[in-house]
């Protein structure tokens, strides 16, 4: 076990260096961060003083090296935008981040799994076919125009909900966050079912082919002879079964919602990460970069180990061998 | 209210930026202010003159405190133009309209004396960019101070009550603002980047003020009873560069047959004359730009310092274009790449794209290529293109774009900075040097028109429109508009209280 975790570890260190690397060639070949963010009247003296402050007037081998050393003392850089430490800029944003995809995990579990429950067990029914084509429509709208869309009826036409931003806060921990206020919850709502409408039809589907496969097996069969009653049935053999894929499938699906909400984040002008690293990809404010990947990969490790715990927990036949 | 770019810092001499100085106007102030018409008027001085070419004297408001009620002082202006070259890693800053001041004299606890280097007539309006800080209060004050709101005190009409990054500043008002007071008591200043979503939340009155209306959505907001809109014409001139550096081949111009042609084209000042003419800027401005800017033969726009009255906007002619490329040597005309933000000014790349088929009209086959502006623009600086695509926000005065679009570029003069084609003509930077050395206001406004005159004859760039700035609100309140595009809450009054 513990040569297991240590070993993805490690893993994990050599990914982020791989990564860190690739960030500053690629940020190097995009663009010169200083051209982008000095004011268009700055002369060529302004212009070498700026490259000079950012550090940018090094050769990039230098600059990386500079990097490394001081990320070895946990100083990932200062962000050339904000002036402020790449580090702490991210983890402000991060609570914004968290709470809007924890509760789109939520909303997706909640949702989905009753609906696939009854899409499997009653496959033929109208109601399910239509379940199954809600689905897809969840499957293959894009989230921005879903999101403009649910803005323009839920905000503009029938005036239920905020348009936009986060709405009152409450800190605790030093970080704020929205769900403990009634009107947080109401900013929430939105871009929490926008961002989980792809995660909901996928439960759904998993779910679903799921109950199917499980309904076959003897050991239902066997559970029906015996004389259990149906919700018996379905919820402890049926469903302690399918929730291994589901398990896993979420719970990857939860670390890709915390990297790349880009999309939900700026049409609802969420202040989270995915807003935060798309304007210092414009900006080539690659400390911000550099720093938010960082976590980003370290994060999906994590997921990664925890879903294989989880794993193990359901399926007592996986065990997690250290020998191979 | 709402604005659609992040303000990213609070320090006003951090990052030379439109919305942070957008914000920095709210919470601070200026010697010398500017109007919606970007004229000079007086803020934390009341008067100013050259007392001899090379010295500037400026008078000093009286009675004015800092939000924490420390006085404003000769002091605190000295102390200001020390820390403006010396703001830690920024990334943009101002020194370059402290840079001219040799020396600063206190002449006593309301008047300053600045020392330059022979004649400087900008130097009021390089001091309309300056914002003033406290020396007692901001002697250490680092960026993270007045991002915090620690440090983020003035003597501006707002206060800043909190912070969040990215996200919104809350302001209250400052009672005791030696100005018109603003109308409203708090202000909540969130930024909504995405425009159809700056939109819907104007519609949906989750804000009641935006800026950089969507020129797409503008038809409809128009018919809107609910809307108010305040508009005007802006100081951003989008233009076309051309390629002056090379004499050889010009990297993306080829013959018909795509072999490149040995000597480039737009050497021959009659091939850009020809470019220039084949646009229909009125077209652009009415189906591209939905009618919100104005078709552009010079720099600036009417009713600005230094617009040149007698130089109106090409009128499209495609016959003597071809005639003027047959005379030049190209009857066939020839191939070019067009080179275009995609992410930049408004609707650049479709502009781009209807310039592409005017050329094309004329024999001049133009294909167009998007980028992003993160690589778009570095190329661009390295001269990498021919013809290029972009925009430029002037100060009201004709020096401002001549000194840096197409005056020769030079580090030790500090001109030509932007100027990407890097067009040179020594008669031209000889009238700018003359210009900018000339401290009587009416003479220079001839000698700036001369020049900029020389400058469009030569078609040194080919400017096609200026942009205006529209900004949306709900019926009941009105705006001032400013052409500097800055989102102030100080310039939105109720009707009622307007007049």
């Amino acid at each position: 076990m513990t040569v297991f975790i240590l070993r993805r570890l490690m893993q994990a260190a050599l990914v982020v260096l791989a990564m860190s690397v690739l960030v500053f060639i690629g940020v190097y070949a995009i663009g010169d961060p200083v051209e982008i963010l000095i004011s268009p009247e700055a002369d060529q003296i302004e212009r070498e003083r700026a490259i000079h402050a950012l550090g940018l007037d090094l050769p990039l081998w230098q600059q990386y090296l500079v990097f490394l050393a001081r990320a070895a003392q946990g100083d990932l850089g200062r962000s050339f935008v904000f002036n402020e430490p790449a580090l702490q800029l991210i983890l402000q944003r991060m609570p914004a981040t968290l709470e809007l995809a924890v509760s789109a995990t939520l909303f997706a579990l909640l949702i989905g799994l009753p609906l696939g429950l009854y899409a499997g067990l009653r496959p033929n029914s109208p109601v399910s076919k239509g379940i199954m084509a809600g689905s897809i429509l969840g499957f293959s709208l894009p989230t921005f125009w879903v999101g403009l869309m649910l803005i323009m009826v839920f905000a503009v036409q029938l005036g239920w909900l905020p348009s936009t931003g986060r709405g009152e806060t409450v800190e605790v921990l030093g970080m704020r966050w929205s769900f403990l206020t009634w009107d947080g919850i109401q900013h929430m709502i939105m871009p929490a079912f926008n961002l989980s409408l792809f995660k909901i039809s996928l439960v759904i589907r998993l779910t679903r082919a799921g109950v199917r496969e499980t309904m076959l097996m003897d050991y239902v069969k066997f559970a029906r002879a015996k004389g259990l009653s149906p919700a018996r049935v379905t919820f402890v053999h049926v469903f302690k079964n399918i929730l291994i894929p589901v398990v896993t499938v979420v719970g990857l699906e939860f670390g890709g919602t915390i990297a790349f909400s880009v999309v939900t984040e700026s049409v609802f002008a969420w202040p989270g990460m995915g807003k935060l690293i798309i304007d210092s990809i414009n900006v080539l404010d690659r400390p911000v970069i550099v720093a938010y990947l960082m976590i980003i990969v370290l994060m999906f490790v994590t997921i990664n180990l925890i879903v294989d715990l989880t794993y193990s927990v359901l399926d007592p036949r996986v065990r997690l061998e250290a020998k191979s | 209210m709402a604005v659609g770019a992040p303000v990213t810092s609070l320090d006003p001499h951090y990052h030379q930026l439109s919305p942070n100085n957008a914000v920095a106007d709210m919470i601070f102030d200026k010697l010398v202010n500017t109007d919606g018409r970007a004229r000079l008027i007086p803020g934390l001085a009341t008067e100013w003159r050259a007392v001899e070419p090379g010295l500037w004297e400026f008078k000093l408001r009286p009675g004015v405190r800092f939000h924490n009620g420390s006085e404003f002082t000769a002091e605190d202006v000295a102390f200001t133009f020390q820390r403006v070259p010396n703001v830690p890693n920024s990334p943009s800053s101002f020194a370059i309209y402290t840079r001219p001041i040799r020396g600063v004299e206190i002449v006593d606890s309301h008047t300053i004396r600045l020392r330059t280097d022979g004649p400087y007539p900008l130097m009021p309006m390089d001091l309309s960019n300056v914002r003033i800080l406290d020396r007692e209060t901001h002697q250490n004050a680092t960026t993270e101070d007045f991002n915090s709101g620690k440090a983020a005190i003035g003597t501006g009409p707002w206060r800043v009550i909190s912070h969040r990054n990215g996200d919104r500043i809350e302001f209250e008002r400052n009672d005791a603002y030696w100005g018109e007071r603003p109308a409203f008591q708090r202000v909540d200043y969130r930024m909504i980047t995405n425009d159809a979503a700056r939109t819907a939340a104007l519609l949906a009155g989750d804000v009641e003020f935006i800026d950089q209306v969507p020129t797409s959505d503008l038809a409809r907001l128009r018919k809107d009873q609910r809307i108010t809109l305040s508009e005007t014409t802006g100081l951003r001139i989008i233009f076309i560069g051309l390629d002056h550096l090379r004499t050889d081949a010009s990297p993306f111009i080829t013959d018909n047959d795509g072999k490149p042609i040995p000597h480039n084209p737009l050497k021959d000042v009659r091939v850009r004359r020809a470019l220039s003419l084949a646009i229909d800027r009125q077209a652009i401005v009415d189906r591209v730009m939905e009618g919100a800017a104005t078709p552009a033969g010079q720099f600036l726009p009417e009713g600005i310092y230094s617009h040149v009255p007698d130089l109106p906007a090409p009128r499209p002619d495609p016959e003597a274009a071809k005639k003027l490329l047959a005379e030049a040597g190209f009857p066939n005309g020839f191939r070019i790449q067009l080179n275009t933000p995609n992410d930049r000014y408004i609707n650049d790349a479709r502009i781009a794209q209807a310039v592409g088929q005017m050329w094309t009209r004329i024999g001049v086959r133009t294909s167009v290529e998007a980028q992003p502006w993160t690589t778009f623009i570095g190329r661009a600086s390295k001269q990498e293109f021919s013809a290029h695509l972009i925009g430029w926000g002037s100060n009201p005065e004709g020096s401002h774009p001549l000194r840096n679009l197409v005056a020769t570029a030079s580090r030790e003069r500090g001109w030509g900075a932007s100027n990407r084609g890097r067009y040179s003509n020594p008669e031209l930077d000889r009238m700018i040097e003359a210009a900018l050395k000339e401290m009587d206001d009416e003479k220079r406004e001839k000698m700036l028109q001369d020049a900029q005159r020389l400058a469009m004859q030569d078609v040194a760039i080919i400017p096609l429109h200026i942009q205006t700035n529209i900004w949306a609100m709900r019926r009941g309140l009105v705006h001032t508009p400013r052409a500097d595009e800055l989102t102030r809450a100080q310039d939105i009054r109720p009707a009622a209280a307007a007049r």
